[in-house]
């Protein structure tokens, strides 16, 4: 369906046409993973390219994450573009030796001779009731790692267009994209421009409080802070989009504005993102603060498998509003 | 060596002003006696020391404002009670420094604890606002830009209105009202931001009290007469033996205290309240607390307490006297976790066995610390006291 320059499509269709996107436009990429081609993806958000592109550039590989991650970081290496799917983030820890000791490390060990343009995708988060070991929330890890670019696909916009700039880098990109929202439609604006990798999003602009956050939680806290203006209480939300290097000018200068800050996150709340925000607010702009930085994250257990418990171990929309009505009146 | 420290006299004390050594070094002290005279917000208060022994050295000159907890004197405990030994009082030249280089921690740092934001703390600070002067409206009653920002509009007010009335006060007796002004206040701040208090009321029949103190009266001599409150002093002392846990202070939790030291608040002519305490008031007789009212009364006035009788109240009475409010509801003065107010007494109707009868009447309040005890207590407190006050000759 096309209004004016807008298009509605899934979180997965959106995938797909970056995806598309960035074969079509470079030879050199190739995109590598686990059923990515006669199976169409785990999620089928490859589904169709194979046919499309032939098995030189849609490439199924075996079950061995260390494997053909590493497989994908030696092409790089070699000249070529690949992107390397790797099914969920939740297998990403048997490929996480590549990535950190090799993909990160290269261009500093040699002195710059040596550039790993991979990038990576994985899903993240909760599926819908996948249970504890396919439901992880583990940007954190990735976010620790100098050498990485750290990218989360918030919105459908981010899901079109943060692969096709990120293939534009000379150094690994990480991307996550989130299982529990392929389905949802929203409308994406044609953009041919591409998104800004460097940068955080201001999704809403507001001047009480801000709410900064990243993946699942863009859509709750743009849902909430539309809830709070209907109680006079206009939140600005930050997609913060690129978890590292953090663009922390632009949350920074945020609660500047606002002077309150809440931090919104599915992943567990110990040594996370939201630890990371809330320190250098505290850091940086301490004198500009008039309330303390509170946070809502993921309970710290293993992610239940019944829906009702699965629901409840995530910060939801009302949760971020009434958190922000406790921020703001006491 | 006994080190003497400037005391805290009370939780709103930061520092005072040593004015005058009444004790130099060679002199011997005993429990009790007055060592040296120290300015506070509170007037020319007497130090009392606490420990026997001969004066070592004096470590602070005069007139100088030191920090509660600062070292002011040596006290050697050895050299006592020996007369026959004159102290060579040559050999003994007072040492008297500055307190700059003799910079010792204090110990006991009670100030008062603001609880501000940031941002609010930074525009209080660029427009000369006292934290401690404002109610908080933020998490845990911490103070937010809001209430900084009413705070600045609220003194435009009030700068304007005293620009429209000309005030001619003398300005000493004005400094001193305003320091004394402004320990209330910080006080009482602190007790309306931390304190969550509770109120109890009960109207207790004075007749049988009032009738044996007349009888009492007709038989002392006129400067030991009774007057009501010292009735009242007693019967409360002697209900909180009953209800210890509103003889107590609130530091993190709840502490006990063993004496019952009254502070019963005296106000003073130009404004302001200070609050002499009444020690043991439960082991002293009704006569005893009469006499001491009598003697610390006139010196609260003329701000010249002791030490000990500024700092160690474990509870207070706020009483309104003859004529005045029907009721009064105390504002607990913290680290204490209960407040006890008198209304005027006066004449009251008064229902009992079916009949009707006219009947002297004091309503009677209780502040309580919702912390650390519960309105059961209170409740159980306030018919506690009047029965001490249906059996006056008990007390």
């Amino acid at each position: 369906m096309v209004i004016e320059n807008k298009i509605k499509i899934s979180y997965r269709e959106a995938l797909k046409q970056g995806i598309r996107e960035v074969l079509r436009n470079d030879d050199r990429v190739f995109l590598m993973g686990e059923d990515v081609g006669h199976y169409g993806g785990a999620f089928a958000v490859s589904k169709g390219l194979l046919q499309e592109f032939g098995e030189g550039r849609i490439m199924d590989v075996p079950l061995s994450e260390s494997g053909f991650v590493g497989a994908g970081i030696g092409a790089a290496i070699a000249g070529m573009k690949p992107v390397v799917e790797i099914m969920t983030v939740n297998f990403s820890l048997l490929a996480m030796d590549q990535i950190v000791n090799n993909a990160a490390t290269l261009s500093h060990m040699s002195g710059g001779q040596i550039n790993v343009p991979v990038v990576i995708r994985m899903g993240c988060g909760i599926g819908r009731q996948l249970a504890a070991q396919h439901s992880h929330s583990w940007e954190s890890f990735y976010a620790h790692i100098p050498g990485l670019i750290v990218l989360s696909a918030g919105t459908h916009e981010d899901a079109r267009y943060l692969l096709p700039a990120a293939m534009k880098s000379p150094d690994p990109v990480i991307i996550f994209e989130y299982t529990s929202m392929l389905n949802m439609e929203n409308e994406v604006l044609n953009n041919p421009a591409g998104v800004d990798i460097s940068k955080a999003k201001i999704r809403r602009e507001g001047k009480d409080i801000s709410i900064i956050t990243y993946g699942t939680g863009v859509y709750k806290s743009m849902e909430a802070a539309e809830e709070l203006a209907s109680m006079g209480i206009d939140a600005e939300v930050i997609d913060l989009r690129v978890l590292r290097p953090l663009d922390e000018a632009t949350f920074l200068a945020s609660v500047s504005k606002t002077h309150r800050a809440l931090i919104v996150e599915d992943a567990w709340r110990s040594v996370s993102i939201s630890s990371e925000i809330s320190a250098r607010i505290s850091e940086k702009v301490f004198y500009e603060l008039d309330a303390p930085v509170k946070r809502l994250c993921g309970i710290e257990v293993p992610i239940p498998y019944p829906a009702h418990l699965e629901d409840s171990s995530i910060p939801q929309k009302k949760d971020i509003v009434n958190e922000v009505q406790k921020i703001l009146n006491p | 060596m006994i080190e003497f420290v400037m005391p805290s006299l009370g939780a709103d004390m930061a520092d005072g002003t040593l004015v005058e050594w009444l004790k130099k070094p060679g002199d011997q002290v005993k429990r009790g006696d007055i060592i040296a005279t120290v300015e506070t917000q509170k007037g020319l208060i007497d130090i009392e020391v606490f420990d026997e022994g001969t004066i070592e050295k004096l470590m602070i000159a005069e007139d100088t404002k030191v920090p509660v907890g600062t070292l002011m004197a040596l006290i050697n405990p050895e050299k006592t009670i020996e007369p026959q030994k004159a102290i060579p009082v040559v050999a003994e030249e007072p040492v008297i420094q500055p307190t700059e280089e003799k910079a010792i921690p204090p110990f006991v740092t009670e100030h008062i604890q603001v609880k501000a934001s940031p941002l609010a703390k930074k525009i209080a600070a660029e427009n000369n606002i006292d934290l401690s002067q404002i109610m908080g409206s933020g998490e845990n009653g911490a103070i937010t830009r809001k209430d900084i920002e009413g705070a600045i509009e609220q003194g435009k007010l009030v700068q304007e209105k005293e620009r429209s009335s000309i005030v001619a006060e003398p300005i000493k007796e004005q400094n001193i009202s305003n320091t004394l002004r402004s320990a209330v206040a910080a006080a009482m701040s602190r007790s309306n931001r931390e304190i969550p208090h509770y109120f109890l009321e009960k109207k207790i029949d004075l007749e049988k009290a009032l009738a044996w103190m007349h009888e009492k009266n007709k038989v002392l001599p006129v400067q030991k007469r009774l007057l009501p409150v010292a009735l009242l002093i007693k019967a409360v002392a002697s209900s909180l033996k009953q209800v210890p846990e509103l003889n107590a202070i609130w530091d993190t939790d709840l502490q006990l205290k063993t004496e019952i030291n009254i502070g019963f608040v005296v106000s003073l002519r130009n404004g302001g309240i200070i609050v002499p305490a009444i020690h043991a008031a439960d082991l002293k007789s009704v006569d005893e607390i009469m006499e001491n009212l009598n003697d610390i009364i006139p010196r609260a006035r003329a701000l010249r307490l002791r030490s000990s009788e500024l700092s160690d109240s474990t509870v207070t009475i706020t009483s309104i006297g003859d004529g005045g409010a029907d009721l009064v509801y105390g504002i607990i003065y913290p680290p204490q976790v209960a407040i006890i107010g008198f209304g005027s007494i006066s004449e009251q109707a008064f229902a009992e066995n079916g009949l009707l009868g006219v009947r002297p009447m004091v309503r009677v309040s209780l502040a309580g610390d919702h912390r650390a005890s519960d309105g059961l207590s209170g409740s159980r407190f306030l018919v506690t006291l009047n029965n001490h006050l249906q059996n006056p000759e008990a007390l």
